[in-house]
């Protein structure tokens, strides 16, 4: 049952078809959740007692930082799921995801920037988790254009999977460098272990914003992995009936 | 699973022990060169050459500022050991007694003269009110 439905929706078909199903109540839940989770944090929330107001921009770059990670280790397991079962949507994802991820991770270093100079006096300094992130968003960059040197697709599918398999530690050493080294960077307020170091009233509409945030980007990876089907399936009879 | 997969795992699983045992020999081999700052107690322990700058960082001793015209003085302190600071300068907003403070500048006898200071802040968030309540 299990199998069946996994070989149905790894089809580029029928995964394109179901995206369009459920697309817009994707999109529609996950605005809702972002645009209100933000008000409460921007409107409704206290101040905190050290940074004042300049804490609530933690509702775009907690939410962009995390997704930035959390988008390189689903390129990764696609990566791993493609180079095993040859599965071709999945490579599709890969390539659809690395912008997506370079975009977030993006915001989240410009975000981090702008926090950065009313607290801590500075917009760029070069500590282990200001430069991981850096690395990051280089590999990104890198792993589009790397992808985009090839004619040949499947050359490039096969090889770009390797290559954010290889990459893929940077991200446990983005995770865990606030605690390995000194860092101007603040360690890690919400974790799986410890009770959230942030009081509850900032903490729900953070929760909110990740969630929010998440919806929005998994909409454009969505779009994104559309465009994929699009371009590399393009010589489908039923792609022709579809466009 | 069929052979070929459980190869093609195999590999997969090669290449990530390879670089993960890579990225770690660099890691530990450049350890504390990645350290951000250095603590008074660090710095103490080690011979620095005066005229190249460092960071320290720690916190800033309760009741240690003092204040002439532009110029500021502080203690920097990580409970052990502590360093007196010179700077002459604006000092971001975050920056008072006991919290975090980053310095970057000169360590010329057992002080630090001061180019750059930058405020720490920890991963606590409360609204003001609360303050009071968890420090008793």
């Amino acid at each position: 049952m299990i199998k069946k439905f996994i070989h149905q929706f790894a089809s580029p078909k029928t995964y394109l078809f179901q995206v369009n199903k459920f697309y817009n109540y994707i999109f529609f839940i996950s605005v809702f959740i972002y645009i209100s989770s933000i008000t409460w944090g921007l409107l409704f929330t206290p101040e905190d007692f050290v940074q004042g107001n300049s804490f609530r921009i933690i509702y775009l770059h907690v939410p962009a930082s995390f997704i930035s990670q959390s988008l390189y280790a689903a390129m990764a397991v696609s990566s791993i799921v493609y180079l095993v079962w040859r599965v071709k949507l999945a490579a599709y994802l890969v390539i659809a995801i690395a912008p997506i991820g370079a975009m977030t991770t993006f915001i989240a270093l410009i975000s981090g920037s702008i926090w950065g100079i009313p607290t801590w006096g500075t917009w760029w300094q070069w500590d282990a988790r200001i430069t991981s992130t850096l690395i990051l968003f280089i590999m990104y960059l890198g792993l589009i254009s790397f992808h985009n040197s090839f004619s040949n697709y499947e050359k490039a599918d096969k090889l770009l999977s390797w290559l954010v398999i290889v990459g893929a530690v940077n991200i446990p050493i983005i995770k865990k460098s606030v605690d390995w080294w000194s860092t101007l960077h603040q360690s890690a307020s919400i974790t799986l272990t410890n009770k959230p170091s942030i009081d509850p009233s900032m903490l729900y509409p953070l929760i909110g914003s990740i969630i929010g945030f998440f919806g929005l980007i998994l909409c454009l990876v969505l779009l994104s992995s559309k465009n994929q089907i699009l371009i590399r399936e393009k010589t489908k009879s039923w792609i022709k009936d579809y466009v | 699973m069929n052979p070929i997969r459980k190869k093609r795992i195999y590999s997969i699983l090669f290449v990530l022990l390879f670089s993960v045992s890579g990225i770690s020999l660099i890691l530990y081999s450049l350890n504390s060169n990645l350290d951000y700052f250095f603590t008074p107690t660090e710095l103490k322990k080690q011979n620095i050459p005066s005229d190249k700058r460092i960071k320290l960082g720690g916190m800033v001793l309760k009741g240690s500022v003092e204040r002439e015209a532009s110029e500021i003085s502080f203690v920097v302190t990580d409970y052990e050991n502590s360093l007196r600071v010179i700077y002459d300068g604006i000092v971001p907003d975050l920056f008072k007694e006991e919290s975090g403070v980053v310095v970057l500048g000169f360590y010329r006898d057992d002080m630090i003269y001061a180019e750059e200071v930058l405020a720490k802040h920890d991963e606590n968030y409360m609204p003001p009110n609360l303050d009071i309540k968890n420090d008793s």
